[in-house]
């Protein structure tokens, strides 16, 4: 919760600082990334990783409270933009089914619906953003 | 409150059914014990005892000729991946007495004589030794090696007919052969490199070692996955139970909205000869134009056929993606007369009807008569999911998984979600 009272300073500081020693921060802030990011869950993560983000026993990984969505953020953008292909163990139970890539994502999509992955389901992380998405996308 | 009010006149009905059984019955179920397992539901004058509650992973079961059950684990308990379960205070409990097979897997069978058991990639037999036991030192033989089992639909089912064949199930590594599995846009491989050696059912002798491919007959074709096979012996055939595609309406929204999605494709109770060829991936069975439809991967428009005309049809179209995990033909005598050689089906439960909610967890009952299908399907046993909805399969109580017939002719099924098993009795009037 004090990651999003912050948010608003933290934007309300954007036009004092120069972009470079702050984050690029979300298009209209973290609640409307939430709000976007939503949309395309439902669209792309939803029909495998189910609307509570617990995924399907051994197929499809939960979202929830695993070091895949709350640790290193450029392995998570990584894999929305090549997928993965690999069996995973969480907690005990392992997960098989492919994940797709989604390279036709945006920037925007892919900082959005991370961003509301790591803030759903009881998950609490950072934000992504797109300047951090642009890095990852393949040149 | 309608639960409660269903739950008493069960109660009232056992004990009622109970009175005039008492003096022959075995199994001696008591009304409580019944009710302790309310939650399954089931018709008029059948119930179910929970045997335990072991927390593996069970899936397929059999039962061997002097009542010991025998449980395939998906995955290792204790190093084991094969458990056998005995009641062995005669108190309706199942107790652990004795486990082997350092393999996970599914399939598992018992055949004059032998335990037929596979992983993912091969197919071993133990021979019964004169206690009916198997030696837990027992080396097994190895009938069938080398089998494709990639990370998706890796498991084989088994069943054996009467003429000495072991029939295997090879599950496809995909979801539709796109180029990039179930990745929006990529397109279906044509011709589908998989289907040379998977998406299909296979047979073998049952008595020789080390086959594979080569000393196999390519059976069937054209099946995505399947669990749920089993020998139909009126018929003389196998029939075999095929996990539809998924991903019609997120991969294709142009095409499909989200009620297509998932309602289509049926779950199919396919009829299997030798040259059956049921069209995946490029087709799929729609259940409400109740014909082969050209998967959208391969040109399809929802609608149109094309090279999917002529293609092999279900012999029965159930719900989409209920996920049907086990099949078994009923012989025994102890069900009313309906339920003779008919088939009883036990679904696993869906995930990829999400965003709607989730259905399918439960054991549905075919009636068969002269080998072929004579009714439509009706719900056996329910209740598994815990709750009259849930929207995500984890929220799943249970998840049937496997299904086999006692000598009482009592019917077990197994779940995998709490490694239970349960057992079915009647004790109506027949």
């Amino acid at each position: 919760m004090r990651k999003f009272l912050l948010a608003p300073l933290a934007f309300g500081l954007t036009g004092l600082l120069s972009s470079h020693t702050l984050p690029q921060l979300q298009q209209g802030g973290i609640k409307a990334s939430m709000d976007r990011g939503k949309t395309t869950f439902d669209t792309y993560c939803l029909p495998c990783h189910q609307a509570d983000g617990k995924g399907v026993p051994g197929m499809n990984p939960p979202l929830v409270k695993t070091k895949w969505v709350l640790g290193d953020k450029k392995t998570l953008i990584s894999i929305l933009l090549k997928g993965l292909d690999q069996e995973i163990e969480i907690r005990g139970e392992t997960y098989n089914n492919v994940m797709p890539a989604l390279p036709s994502l945006t920037d925007q999509e892919i900082a959005d619906v991370l961003t509301f992955v790591r803030n759903s389901f009881g998950n609490k992380a950072s934000a992504v953003t797109v300047a951090e998405v642009k890095k990852q996308r393949p040149k | 409150m309608k639960r409660i009010t269903e739950i008493w006149i069960w109660m009232i009905a056992v004990i009622v059914a109970a009175i005039p059984a008492t003096a022959n019955d075995s199994t001696k179920i008591s009304p409580l014990r019944s009710a302790a397992v309310a939650d399954i539901t089931l018709p008029s004058g059948f119930s179910a005892a929970s045997l335990i509650e072991s927390g593996a992973k069970n899936r397929h079961i059999v039962i061997n000729a002097n009542g010991d059950v025998y449980v395939k684990l998906a995955s290792l308990k204790n190093g084991k991946g094969i458990l056998v379960l005995r009641d062995k205070s005669g108190k309706g409990k199942l107790e652990l007495v004795n486990s082997f097979g350092d393999y996970g897997g599914t399939g598992l069978f018992i055949k004059n004589g032998y335990l037929y058991a596979s992983s993912n990639t091969e197919v071993f037999r133990y021979k019964f030794n004169a206690k009916n036991e198997i030696d837990p030192k027992q080396v097994p033989e190895k009938l069938v090696t080398g089998l494709v089992a990639s990370r998706q639909h890796e498991t084989k089912s088994i069943a054996l007919d009467n003429d000495g064949n072991i029939y295997v199930n090879i599950g496809a590594p995909s979801n539709s052969c796109q180029v990039k599995d179930r990745e929006k846009g990529s397109l279906g491989q044509d011709p589908c490199s998989l289907l040379e050696k998977a998406a299909g059912i296979w047979q073998f002798k049952a008595d020789k070692l080390n086959q594979s491919y080569a000393e196999g007959v390519h059976y069937a074709t054209g099946t995505r996955n399947i669990v749920g096979l089993d020998w139909n012996v009126q018929s003389n055939e196998l029939f075999a139970m095929q996990h539809g595609r998924d991903g019609l309406f997120q991969m294709f929204p142009e095409m499909y909205d989200e009620m297509q999605g998932a309602e289509i494709p049926a779950e199919e109770m396919l009829r299997v000869k030798k040259g059956s060829n049921f069209g995946w991936p490029y087709c799929y069975y729609d259940p409400f134009q109740s014909k082969k439809i050209l998967a959208p991967e391969y040109g399809g428009d929802s609608k149109k056929q094309g090279r999917c005309e002529g293609v092999d049809t279900p012999a029965v179209a159930f719900p989409a993606h209920w996920a049907p995990n086990a099949l078994l033909f009923y012989t025994g005598d102890a069900f009313p007369e309906k339920y003779k050689n008919g088939a009883f089906i036990a679904f696993h439960g869906s995930w990829n009807r999400a965003p709607q909610k989730q259905k399918g967890y439960k054991v549905v009952f075919v009636p068969f008569k002269d080998g072929s299908p004579s009714g439509d399907y009706e719900i056996f046993a329910d209740g598994f999911m815990g709750a009259e909805e849930i929207s995500s399969p984890g929220d799943a109580k249970y998840r049937p998984c496997g299904l086999a017939q006692a000598p009482d002719g009592s019917l077990y099924i197994s779940d995998d979600v709490k490694g239970a098993i349960w057992k079915i009795t009647y004790h109506g009037n027949k």
